[in-house]
């Protein structure tokens, strides 16, 4: 019978399963950092276990690190319990071990997402976890990763496997080429903005069609990253050249004869012709354009050309509701043109946009520009180190702050405001992370999610605005 | 997780009808990134005169002298009496956890929250629910016998009195099993290790590129 991606990996990990249904997989790979993992490694010394295989831990710091004032290590950091999870991690790394760990100012060190690709830690074919939800990432490469709660991440350091039970799987297929200015995120706030923050519950999403193809890794990170935000655990990309030209070479990847063994592997992970999905979805990438959320859920959504809804727009009487508390939150009144709304702060960073290219795309917008005087803060967080030398090497980091912004220490940084990066109470931003959550990136803040590019148009404009006029 | 044969333990009666989970433990000790030391904060609020907060040395704080647990009698108590609906409110495991690091083994009371209940067994607890009859009984002799112990057995069921009279008790059959064997989630799986190490060895041999061990 013609298996899906998912039904391989599946497959490929599948150790036992019990009558209901519930099955052990094996964990190739375990990202680990500082917030969700004390807990668990109290749980295995409280019990007298031991990691089943350190070999398998990637470890960083990330969601608490600060983004400046390095030079002072850790007493820079004012947050006792902040401090306490930075010691903490470290401390359970040097007693137990890991495969790679990038602590707090480590040249490597990053937010996890970006690090796993970045190092050759994720490989297609693996399961990837972390206590994280944001790791269904990984599944750019072919992996099946998702994230896990604090008694899971115990679970898998004690016993190398999880607990599942199998999802249904959804094929988003992506047809036709994005146009100039509109990327990834944009594809993806347009997916969740059709099937909903609950559209994909219960799903393992395959994404396909020419315009997956034709996305760099960068962008497939964006994508499988907001698949948690289209309600599916778990998204994921079929291995091609791009995956694999992605990969040769980088620190943990494999090398010799054993690349070229891996390879082979590796490019039997796509589904197979005619295979069966329990939904499908089809989208036209030639139709999607820039997009920009006006709510307080990613689903909030809609063209930079669109204006924010009304309640009475919606006839579901608890939609309309939740729409009337969301915009009395954000402070929007219906009607108003997205591109009226004007900006306090700006955010580049995250899991899902602080890559390389996501980087790029911005600077392009910037260059030679400057930020609007209404706009207080503007920040670019790199999602690693080794992004932010890449971006140093080629010059980005002068253009961002020739124009206003502040060039950053890597790290989660506004995306969630557990360092000192946050918006003040009625502060609204545009912001290239991937939740507008109230108070997400600070008690009462604004979020509005946005690709980097229109990020950058945003800072320049002062409001949102199309970025293809300024392409 | 401990495994719960059988104890013979002295009893803390804590006479007290839906004892919650803020009060087993107080919400300013949830920040910690442990899973152990709430021990010393349990019941702060009840058990302390002072206002408690994370990082006190307790042997600085001013204990409660009416309270049940700082009663030299109840010393060393591995037994709480309780009265209906303990651990109702927060489906956190902090109160399990503060229960069991004090030394507390079982909990006997005529009902339990649900999630507390459930979180109990997770955490090598054994929460006894008994007939309000057979539980005033116990108030009444552990309150009027100073050195007052029950021996509770898990496998047969039964919390036997000093005078002998035994109380059954119903327990879920494989909640039952879990606590007998010592098997949290984790037990559970580890019974599969060797299915688990087969897997490996043989993932190892064919991908063994994902078993990369350096750098």
């Amino acid at each position: 019978m013609p298996k899906t991606l998912y039904d391989k990996l599946w497959d490929d990990h599948l150790i036992r399963q019990e009558a209901d249904g519930t099955a052990l997989l094996y964990i190739d790979r375990h990202l680990v950092h500082e917030v969700t993992s004390p807990q668990a490694f109290e749980g295995l010394k409280l019990s007298a276990r031991r990691p089943w295989r350190v070999g398998s831990i990637v470890a960083t710091a990330d969601h608490n690190t600060p983004t400046k004032g390095w030079e002072k290590g850790l007493e820079g950091i004012a947050d006792e319990t902040s401090r306490l999870q930075l010691q903490t991690l470290d401390s359970n790394i040097r007693e137990y071990g890991a495969l790679a760990y990038y602590p707090f100012r480590d040249p490597r060190q990053g937010i996890v997402h970006v690090i796993g690709p970045e190092q050759g830690a994720t490989l297609p074919g693996m399961t990837v976890v972390c206590g994280d939800s944001h790791t269904s990432t990984h599944g750019a490469f072919a992996c099946l990763a998702h994230g896990i709660g604090t008694s899971e991440v115990e679970h898998v350091l004690a016993t190398q496997c999880l607990l599942q039970k199998k999802s249904k799987s959804m094929s988003v297929e992506v047809n036709g080429l994005l146009g100039r200015g509109v990327s990834a995120k944009d594809l993806a706030l347009a997916l969740i903005g059709k099937i909903g923050t609950a559209g994909g519950t219960g799903y393992a999403m395959e994404f396909s069609g020419s315009a997956i193809r034709a996305l760099s890794m960068e962008g497939r990170m964006t994508l499988c990253n907001m698949a948690i935000e289209a309600g599916a655990r778990a998204g994921m990309i079929a291995v091609d050249d791009t995956t694999i030209d992605y990969l040769r070479g980088r620190p943990l990847a494999p090398a010799g004869e054993q690349w070229e063994r891996a390879v082979a592997v590796w490019r039997h992970l796509k589904s197979d012709p005619g295979a069966h999905f329990d939904a499908v979805v089809l989208l036209d990438a030639g139709q999607i354009v820039p997009q920009v959320t006006w709510g307080t859920s990613p689903e909030m959504v809609t063209d930079i050309a669109g204006a924010v809804p009304a309640p009475e727009d919606f006839a579901d009487p608890v939609k309309a509701e939740g729409v009337a508390r969301a915009l009395q939150y954000m402070g929007l009144a219906p009607r108003t043109p997205m591109t009226a709304i004007k900006l306090d702060k700006v955010f580049i960073g995250s899991c899902t946009n602080s890559r390389i290219e996501d980087l790029r795309a911005a600077a392009a917008v910037v260059r030679g520009r400057r930020v609007a005087a209404n706009v207080k803060l503007a920040l670019v967080v790199p999602g690693s180190g080794p992004v932010k030398r890449q971006a140093e090497a080629e010059g980005l980091d002068k253009i961002f702050v020739a124009a206003g912004f502040e060039w950053r220490e890597p790290g989660c940084s506004m995306c969630l405001a557990m360092n000192d990066d946050r918006l003040e109470p009625g502060e609204r931003c545009a912001s290239t992370s991937n939740r507008n959550f109230e108070g997400r990136q600070g008690n009462g803040g604004r979020t509005h999610l946005v690709s980097p590019q229109m990020a950058a148009a945003a800072a320049i404009a002062g409001h949102f605005a199309d970025v293809r006029v300024l392409l | 997780m401990r495994k719960f044969t059988q104890l013979e333990a002295l009893v803390a009666p804590l006479d007290r009808a839906n004892v919650d989970t803020d009060a087993i433990i107080p919400k300013q000790f949830l920040k910690s990134i442990k899973k152990s030391g709430f021990g010393q904060n349990l019941f702060d609020e009840w058990r302390y005169l002072d206002h408690g907060e994370p990082g006190q040395d307790p042997a600085m704080r001013l204990p409660n002298p009416d309270f049940v647990l700082n009663q030299p009698r109840y010393r060393g108590a591995a037994i709480l009496l309780t009265r209906d609906n303990f651990g109702c409110g927060s489906s956190r495991e902090h109160a399990p956890w503060a229960l069991e690091d004090y030394g507390l083994r079982a909990l006997i009371g005529t009902s339990f929250g649900d999630i507390f209940y459930n979180n109990c067994f997770k955490n090598g607890l054994l929460p006894i629910r008994l007939a309000k009859v057979e539980v005033d009984a116990l108030f009444d002799q552990a309150l009027h016998a100073p050195g007052y112990k029950l021996r509770i057995n898990l496998e047969t069921q039964s919390v036997t009195r000093p005078d002998g009279k035994a109380l059954a008790f119903e327990v879920d059959a494989f909640r039952k099993f879990c606590l007998l064997n010592g098997y949290d989630d984790i037990g559970l799986t580890l019974r599969h290790a060797d299915k688990i190490r087969e897997f490996e060895a043989v993932r190892r041999i064919e991908q063994p590129w994902l078993f990369s061990e350096s750098k």
